[in-house]
């Protein structure tokens, strides 16, 4: 035993996740990742049954744990009960707290996550909330979703919402003491400890790759992250 | 086979949905871009079937997302969830509704992990009195929202103003539905139908008198993928998942795709129109892109509510041409208008995919 298998057998998901692989292959068949980046979710599963320390500590620091989008298509086709996307899920979290998620394109990302999705879980209660979807971000989100932005304050409660009102329904302000109590949760169970760690060690990475960075989103590295890619990740 | 044998297999994929007394959990994706859907819910539940459910404005999101994208620890999650039960169990409730397909895979991953781990469950319990003073019951029964409108669906069928049915053809619409992996990929057992077998959305469609296409990439994933979305770089993963599903199910020329997870709806609505400006290329015959609904936005319609109240006008494929089909009678001057009848204007249009004027 060594000491990442050993943290990623604390990690129930972990647990459940690896049975015995057979490397039949079927997850890789059946996965939406596998079908277009250079990902193989049965050779993941092969290394951490292997136990090999080296091996493990390379997944951690690669792009390949990050192609997973964590469908879970393959836990229901596993013919032995193995979900490599368990398997993933676990190994992420430690390539988070060992910091080692900072030595791959796709790890550092998760700066950006943490800053945009985890903080506005903190800050309004909310994964998603309009005012962030800003359409210069999203063009993907079209026309139509431009109008309702611009117009958000106006339109939402001809769909019955309570955008941004008080007591119960859509988009309501959630209360600040249902945020505290959400807040001492992230606190209680080490998350507000993860999001120190994530910040650490992206400032240690901004600072090597010369890039400045601040607590925003409007910094060079996050702009970085966010939009970089190297174009070496697909099949082709 | 004999009958009696087949209705033994079948039960195997039948679940167990609570008739009433509903706690209910909304769903960030749906609340922010299919609000109408949850207000929809909410009027048939109360108004057309005459059941009890809680709107509590105290729960927030469950961090799924957040989860998912691995930004949120398991512990964590777990703890947030605890919460929610406590909350449900202060308000008098034992049955919940979960309106988000993410929330409700993650609902039904921590109740079979506290039963495989004891320990675990004492340990989220410790942490959530630590945090908030509070305590729970586990829920005796949960549902995703669609569980509770197929339950209904023939009551449903029983008030219907329109039906499924192409009024100039009086064939019935043909229909894509899509059930979201984490419906019933994770755990076959909470879902109707199982993972093999998506009969939930299917259900529905059939007791309102419209008719399934089966197609070959029928279960596989709409690309959302968490992280592939959002963060712009990783995005191509999103899309292309998407359209690996439009050119399998294009060929069978379908009226309409219907969605049990408020994030698939989202993005099989906006990658066509994504898809649209890339490559100019739309999946119905005329240009316009197959509408994409929610369950609730579909059953709305059946029973005859106001398309722009739904909010259909958020979508990014139109609907006019699927509201023509089924014979909905609607008014165009109204969709761009508030709730004081005040007019907005109108989007921008997009370059490739058409938009009805």
């Amino acid at each position: 035993m060594g000491k990442y298998f050993d943290a990623l057998n604390e990690d129930v998901r972990f647990i459940e996740g690896l049975k015995s692989c057979m490397n039949c292959g079927i997850c890789t068949a059946i996965c939406p990742a596998a079908s277009f980046y250079n990902y193989d979710p049965r050779v993941v599963v092969n290394i951490v049954q292997s136990r090999d320390e080296e091996k493990i500590e390379e997944l951690l620091k690669s792009e390949t744990i990050w192609y997973c989008g964590q469908c879970l298509s393959c836990k229901t086709r596993c013919p032995r009960g193995n979900t490599p996307g368990y398997i993933i899920m676990a190994l992420r979290t430690l390539s988070q707290k060992t910091g080692l998620f900072i030595y791959s394109e796709k790890g550092r990302q998760q700066l950006a996550i943490k800053r945009i999705t985890g903080e506005s879980i903190l800050n309004i209660g909310y994964c998603v909330y309009p005012d962030l979807v800003k359409p210069e971000w999203h063009p993907e989100q079209g026309p139509a979703w431009e109008w309702v932005y611009k117009h958000r304050e106006k339109i939402m409660s001809k769909f019955g919402a309570n955008y941004k009102g008080k007591g119960p329904g859509a988009l309501r302000k959630i209360d600040d003491k249902d945020l505290d109590e959400l807040k001492e949760i992230f606190k209680v169970t080490g998350n507000l400890e993860l999001f120190e760690t994530i910040e650490e060690h992206s400032y240690v990475k901004a600072r090597e790759m010369n890039l400045a960075i601040d607590e925003t989103l409007d910094n060079e590295y996050i702009y970085h992250i966010s939009n970089y890619n190297g174009n070496n990740h697909s099949k082709e | 086979m004999k009958l009696e044998g087949k209705k033994r297999i079948w039960d195997d994929y039948q679940k167990e949905i609570a008739d009433n007394n509903y706690y209910f959990q909304r769903s960030c994706i749906r609340q922010n871009f299919f609000p109408g859907s949850e207000h929809a819910f909410l009027k048939i539940l109360k108004n057309e079937l005459g059941k009890d459910i809680c709107d509590d404005e105290h729960h927030t999101t469950c961090t799924g997302i957040g989860y998912h994208a691995d930004v949120v620890l398991f512990e964590t999650i777990m703890t947030v969830v605890a919460r929610h039960f406590a909350l449900m169990t202060e308000k008098g409730y034992e049955n919940m509704i979960i309106s988000c397909v993410t929330s409700f895979g993650i609902y039904t991953e921590i109740l079979e992990t506290w039963k495989h781990f004891p320990d675990v469950l004492k340990k989220v319990r410790q942490h959530l009195k630590k945090a908030t003073g509070r305590e729970f019951e586990i829920p005796k029964n949960i549902a995703h929202a669609s569980d509770i409108i197929f339950k209904f669906r023939e009551e449903i069928a029983a008030r219907a103003k329109y039906r499924l049915i192409n009024r100039n053809t009086g064939e019935p619409l043909k229909i894509v539905e899509h059930i979201g992996c984490h419906y019933s990929k994770m755990f076959p057992v909470h879902g109707v139908g199982g993972a093999e077998f998506p009969y939930v959305l299917q259900g529905m469609v059939e007791s309102w008198g419209g008719q399934i296409i089966d197609y070959p990439e029928r279960r596989h994933c709409c690309g959302f993928g968490f992280r592939q979305y959002l963060v712009k770089a990783n995005r191509g993963y999103s899309v292309a998942n998407s359209k690996k599903k439009f050119e399998s199910m294009k060929p069978y020329k379908p009226d309409m795709i219907v969605c049990n997870c408020p994030g698939c709806t989202m993005f099989m609505d906006k990658w066509q129109y994504t898809i649209s400006e890339m490559e100019g290329k739309t999946y119905d015959e005329n240009g316009f892109g197959i509408p994409v609904l929610t369950y609730e936005e579909m059953a709305g319609l059946v029973l005859g509510y106001n398309p722009w109240e739904l909010g259909l006008q958020m979508h990014e494929v139109q609907s006019e041409p699927l509201l023509d089909k089924m014979g909905v009678a609607y008014h165009p001057d109204e969709k761009y208008k508030d709730a004081a009848g005040n007019y907005l204007g109108e989007p921008a249009f997009p370059t490739n995919l058409k938009v009805c004027v």
